[in-house]
């Protein structure tokens, strides 16, 4: 249930509003890049006859 | 066993795929319960109504901001000193995270401000320290990206961070040095004194806090993780242009 926020309730919401898409935003970045990158790798590795995801845990 | 062994580059891929799904198991658990307690649960304050509930992430987003930055610091001083590229990548990585936290703590604190200060800005010292530090951030992360060698990227923008740095201790501590700004002196380590945060706002705060350390850290894990393998990717590519 959504308490009363009252006379802030602006301030309160777009706080917390702006918080959740910027962590939701880097997170999706770091994700993006991660799995692009991890991609590009694993293709160059296959190419060169390399073992596959030496680095790889 | 050695703490240096965690700078191979393999080593720390094996160890971070190990320990990043209980962090950010760890990091989604307490950041929830923290927010929805902080969001739902406790009750206005006397004197600052429901503007308190920004406590929950400004408090906590300010202060990841100044320490992602004295991480950066350490792992700029390990790189400059023993020359592990895995601290070099560190310490890039966590420029996004440290630059969005600064942010977060930034815009929230003009959400608050406004309605209890009657403004979205002033030029006080802490405010201004912590602006200088997001603007080395940005500095931080454009160096990284304008210098083509990575060595010499990681040397130049560890020098960086160590001036940086001056800004990050002045955010923390401008309150002593200049009692003279809006910002008030930090309250969370004052419980047992004789004007405490209240145990209702100051027990979700200190779940909030953890929460955000864990995502800082899965984050900054992720984003080496990254930087490891994009290191290795343009390493393969110029061996296959040099063949």
């Amino acid at each position: 249930m959504m308490p009363d926020l009252g006379k802030y309730a602006v301030a309160v919401l777009s706080s917390y509003g702006v918080t959740l898409a910027l962590l939701a935003a880097l997170v999706a970045l770091t994700l993006w890049q991660g799995r692009r990158v991890k991609r590009q790798l694993e293709e160059v590795e296959s190419r060169q006859g390399q073992s596959q995801g030496k680095h790889d845990g | 066993m050695s703490l240096w062994e965690y700078a191979n580059p393999k080593k720390f891929m094996q160890v971070s795929a190990r320990v990043l799904p209980v962090v950010i198991g760890l990091a989604g658990v307490s950041l929830t319960v923290g927010l929805i307690w902080g969001f739902f649960l406790t009750p206005d304050d006397f004197r600052q109504g429901s503007t308190v509930k920004i406590i929950f992430i400004h408090v906590p987003t300010a202060m990841m901001a100044i320490n992602a930055w004295v991480m950066m610091l350490v792992a700029s001083l390990i790189w400059l000193v023993r020359r592990h590229h895995v601290s070099a990548l560190a310490a890039r990585a966590a420029a996004p995270v440290g630059l969005t936290f600064t942010a977060i703590a930034l815009v929230t604190g003009a959400f608050w401000g406004q309605p209890m200060w009657g403004t979205w800005w002033a030029w006080d010292p802490r405010l201004t320290a912590f602006l200088i530090l997001a603007l080395f951030y940005l500095g931080y992360m454009a160096l990284w990206q304008a210098v083509d060698d990575p060595d010499t990227a990681a040397d130049l923008t560890a020098v960086l961070c160590m001036v940086g740095s001056v800004f990050a201790v002045l955010s923390r501590y401008a309150v002593k040095f200049w009692n003279q700004g809006l910002h008030q002196d930090s309250t969370i380590l004052k419980v047992g004194e004789a004007d405490p945060i209240a145990p209702a706002y100051y027990v979700p705060l200190v779940v909030c806090i953890i929460g955000f350390v864990l995502l800082f850290v899965a984050l900054v894990l992720l984003r080496t993780r990254t930087e490891i393998r994009a290191r290795r990717l343009s390493a393969l590519l110029a061996r296959e242009r040099l063949a």
